[in-house]
């Protein structure tokens, strides 16, 4: 059973010895020069790792991270120091650091504290997957070995791994707002190599969420395998891919990556606080296709981007950000809610307590459209196709952003034809937003296999998207083509 | 065999916990332990925005049962954590498999004294806040005072790091080195006629303090940067001629190393397996890992496994020399250690290079350009389209356009493509321009044809 908020407060006063008295004084000495904030981010984690390799056990691994994170807010600045000395004397002098960003005198109010509840539980787990014996985990690798292997004779290597963690939050705010949370996540990875004639292709596939062995109910090692195993093959035939700028038909899903780069990052508050994205100061502006709606969720159930809270201790949110291709709202932490004089969008993530939070994305999605997936496909003349990604870049400024896309076919005469080779595409972000020609009927979300990095630090996502027709992006590949296609 | 430390309780930790591990009854074991110091200040429009300081410390341990291994890191350092790590790696391996080709490195192959590398600059410890504060403000107003039409910035960042390692062994190894590090940087936005910004940003890594570029010439730098990208359009589709500056360079041997990882070969993941000694890149192409270089970055007495650091040729005037290795993986493809072993405290043994080093030609970097009558100069790169396995290598660039040999009007929201064995290949100029950044070091090259993706 996962441990309920009340659970996780007792386990930091029983096993850790840091009770509200701790906190309280930690806290006074955070704001004993005067900061106008101070906020105390405890982390418990404890994760594991298994990799099955070439038809065994490779390597079995636990870790255990803990300490405190602690931050003093002095207008738009910040102290930051942290400890995984738990003590209250080490507490107290990283305290001492991050006071440091103050310059005033020692008068702190007296802070009481008082525990935060929020709406629901969105990844209560009856069986983590962390306390599973591994015996049980080494047979589900061991299941995506056979499953791969049997797929096609081509396979000459599967490597499978499970990675999972479970996370004991603590946040003790100066406002008096204390707010616990349990916060498990489990990742399945398999990667293929196929063989054939001595040319070699890889895949890699996966998934998972902030769920336990639960998450095996619904998804098989074979089919996870075997998906691995698919894209590894197909890429056997694939050909070169065009270079020039084509109409893309984005598949339902991943395809979202290209929404996280496009808009995402874009639209994070800390960016247009400061005037450095292309989307500063454009609310309620015109930056989509009317077809595009943008919503970022953290309250999708046990998905891998969802929290009941966010790293700030403000509850999880349901935020629009573009409604009918209108800009509506920017992602927020505390220090741009603030600025912004807005609430605050519970968008406050970080890594670990080793570093300091700033808006981040949770789950990002494009609401479902009224067009049906292959009436958009046979809109295309000549196009391409995108079904799976590797990752994505933005450059917040100038709005350029890319994509790489590890399984692509042509379109050609509203057919979906031959795969292609890995290919990169770029666009840029409004641009590509308002040649959004068609939106299916077929919202889907990705599974739980992504990770954003911004700034250093990396934080669990989600991405989704139904199928999308755009007019036109930019396609890196090496087959020179004169003409371009057209779309409806 | 510690340089100037600055604590002996990284190795007393290391040797703490690997006497457990024997006690518990493993065959073999490792440990690591690190402790690191880490400060920072961000100014941004000539006002602070963060400040940052803390030591962090932590321990790894792997143990080896009967050929079954397992590993575990804690950063809670009491006794009793100590025990409950060593309890449980115990467990993980003995319900772990047997690999023949786990184990420690050969003792023969280990460091047995400190080679005097400067990784220590005395000076580092002793840089305050002011300091960094300074030198972050000097960085960003140099870029501001530039020119105009720098308009805002993301901000200037100085930090610094005290770091030590230490690593122990149940063949009796015991090693520890301490080193420094200071960095500095900035981004600055420059703004067309129309609103739309621009940005550009720059950094200085070394070991030593006085190694680092001038703080006003870093702010210089992204200023010059972000004011050439403006007016960049997007180019037409076209095969072309790619002039690398010196950073994208140095991107392409970091690509060329990762795919010599002996790991990559051991899983067949790279598009140099089976090409060892033959001619797979133009003759003009050399790239050098060596990990023993004075006060730089990348230099370590000894790899991850103890083994001692060296100079690895991967690529010999366009001869492709071999790969890097770690124990394990050489155990595997009967091969040996080249001390490429990076070890963190959670994991095994992962393989890298020490410094890169694609060594400089003979052309000068403008004679470079001169010679192209129409191509591309590639300052940017985005994305991460690089296919190990198949060498395929497609990315998001931005540059410059070169028209009759001289540099012309910025282009941006291409791609650039091709593969890199044809790449490589087509490397048909290489400047005398060597600079280094970070751990890598490299200077302008020229590849002949690449696909260029545009309108």
């Amino acid at each position: 059973m996962s441990d309920t908020p009340a659970d996780v407060i007792g386990f930091y006063a029983g096993q850790l010895g840091v009770d509200e008295a701790a906190a309280e004084s930690v806290l006074a000495s955070a704001l004993g020069r005067g900061g106008t904030f101070a906020e105390l981010y405890f982390e418990h984690k404890r994760s594991g790792s298994l990799s099955y390799e070439d038809q065994q056990v490779k390597s079995t691994q636990a870790s255990l991270s803990q300490g405190v994170g602690i931050r003093v807010v002095e207008g738009d600045a910040i102290g930051y120091a942290y400890t995984e000395d738990l003590s209250l004397e080490a507490m107290r002098r990283a305290a001492e650091t991050a006071a440091q960003i103050a310059h005033g005198g020692g008068e702190t109010e007296e802070i009481d504290l008082t525990a935060a509840s929020y709406p629901a539980d969105r990844y209560a787990i009856a069986s983590p997957s962390t306390s599973t014996p591994l015996a049980d985990k080494v047979e589900l690798l061991r299941r995506a070995d056979v499953a791969a292997r049997g797929w096609h004779p081509s396979i000459a290597r599967v490597d499978a791994s499970m990675v999972d963690e479970e996370k004991r939050v603590l946040i003790v705010r100066s406002d008096g707002r204390l707010v616990a949370d349990y916060q498990p996540l489990l990742r399945f990875n398999v990667s293929c190599l196929s063989e054939l004639d001595g040319e070699r292709r890889n895949a890699r596939w996966g998934g998972g969420g902030r769920m336990g062995m639960a998450y095996f109910h619904d998804h098989s090692p074979e089919s996870l395998a075997e998906e691995a195993a698919r894209q590894a093959v197909l890429q056997q035939e694939a050909r070169e891919a065009p270079a020039g700028t084509f109409p893309v038909v984005l598949a339902a899903g991943d395809s979202g990556i290209l929404l996280h780069e496009a808009v995402g990052h874009g639209l994070e508050a800390d960016f247009n606080r400061k005037g450095t994205s292309n989307y500063s100061n454009r609310i309620g502006q015109p930056v989509a296709s009317d077809l595009v709606t943008v919503i970022d969720d953290a309250t999708l159930d046990r998905s891998r981007g969802s929290v009941n809270v966010d790293d700030e201790g403000e509850p999880a949110g349901r935020n629009l950000l573009i409604e009918d291709g209108q800009l509506a709202a920017y992602m927020q932490d505390r220090i741009s809610s603030d600025h912004f004089s807005v609430a605050p969008s519970g968008n406050g993530r970080r890594q670990s307590f080793r570093h300091a939070p700033m808006p981040r994305m949770t789950n990002t999605y494009m609401t479902a459209g009224q067009d049906d997936p292959e009436d958009l496909l046979r809109r295309v003349e000549y196009g391409i196709y995108c079904k799976a990604f590797s990752g994505g870049q933005v450059n917040i400024t100038n709005g350029d952003f890319v994509f790489s896309v590890t399984e692509g076919y042509l379109i050609e005469n509203g057919q979906v034809t031959a795969p292609i080779r890995d290919v990169n595409l770029i666009g840029n972000g409004p641009d590509v937003l308002s040649k959004v020609t068609g939106v299916g009927h077929d919202l889907e979300m990705s599974d739980g296999r992504w990770t954003c990095g911004k700034s250093g630090q990396s934080v669990p996502v989600g991405v989704g998207i139904p199928t999308v027709l755009v007019s036109g992006i930019t396609v890196g590949g090496t087959q020179m083509r004169s003409g371009s296609g057209m779309s409806a | 065999m510690a340089g100037p430390t600055l604590s002996t309780e990284p190795l007393e930790l290391a040797g703490r916990i690997l006497a457990m591990a024997e006690a518990a009854g493993a065959d073999q074991a490792d440990s690591v332990a690190v402790s690191s110091t880490n400060a920072s200040t961000t100014v941004r429009l000539q006002k602070l925005e963060k400040v940052s300081e803390s030591t962090a410390r932590s321990v790894g341990l792997r143990v080896i049962l009967g050929g079954r291994q397992a590993t575990v890191s804690t950063s809670d350092v009491s006794d009793a954590a100590l025990e409950e790590a060593v309890r449980t790696a115990m467990e993980l391996a003995r319900i772990s498999e047997p690999d023949p080709y786990a184990g420690l490195a050969d003792p023969t192959t280990q460091a047995r004294s400190t080679p005097q590398l400067s990784l220590y600059d005395e000076q580092i410890p002793d840089v305050d806040g002011n300091h960094r504060l300074s030198q972050a403000l000097t960085c960003e107003q140099s870029a501001l005072d530039a020119d105009g039409r720098i308009v805002n910035s993301g901000g200037a960042t100085f930090s610094t790091s005290v770091s030590s390692f230490a690593l122990a062994d149940t063949n009796g190894f015991a090693g520890a080195y301490a080193d420094t590090s200071a960095s500095m940087w900035v981004e600055v936005m420059a703004e067309e006629d129309d609103g739309q910004l621009r940005n550009a940003g720059w950094s200085t890594s070394e070991r030593a303090l006085h190694r680092l570029d001038d703080a006003a010439d870093v702010g210089r730098e992204a200023a010059a940067r972000a004011l050439r990208q403006l007016g960049a359009t997007k180019a037409s589709t076209c095969e072309v001629p790619v002039v690398w500056e010196p950073r994208m360079a140095a991107g392409l041997a970091g690509i060329v190393s990762g795919a010599a990882s002996g790991e990559a070969l051991y899983r067949r993941a790279t598009f140099l397996a089976e090409r060892e000694q033959e001619e797979i890149a133009s003759p003009l192409l050399t790239i050098v890992d060596d990990g023993t270089l004075s006060g730089r970055l990348g230099s370590r007495p000894f790899d991850g496994e103890g083994v001692v650091t060296r100079r690895n040729a991967l690529i010999e005037s366009g001869a492709f020399q071999g790969f890097l290795f770690d124990s394990y993986n050489a155990r595997r493809l009967d091969a040996a250690s080249t001390g490429s072993a990076w070890r963190s405290v959670g994991g095994l043994p992962q393989i890298g290079s020490g410094n890169l080093s694609l060594e400089a030609g003979q052309s000068a970097p403008e004679h470079i350009v001169a010679e192209v009558e129409d191509g591309l100069y590639l300052t940017t790169l985005m994305g991460f389209g690089v296919n190990y396995t198949t060498g395929d290598f497609s990315r998001g660039a931005a540059g410059i356009w070169i028209r009759n040999g001289e540099l012309a009007e910025p282009v941006q929201e291409i791609n650039v493509s091709g593969n890199l064995l044809d790449m490589l290949a087509r490397i048909d100029a290489v400047g005398s321009d060597a600079q280094w950044f970070g751990s890598t070091s490299a200077p302008t090259l020229r590849m002949s044809r690449m696909t260029v993706s545009g309108v």
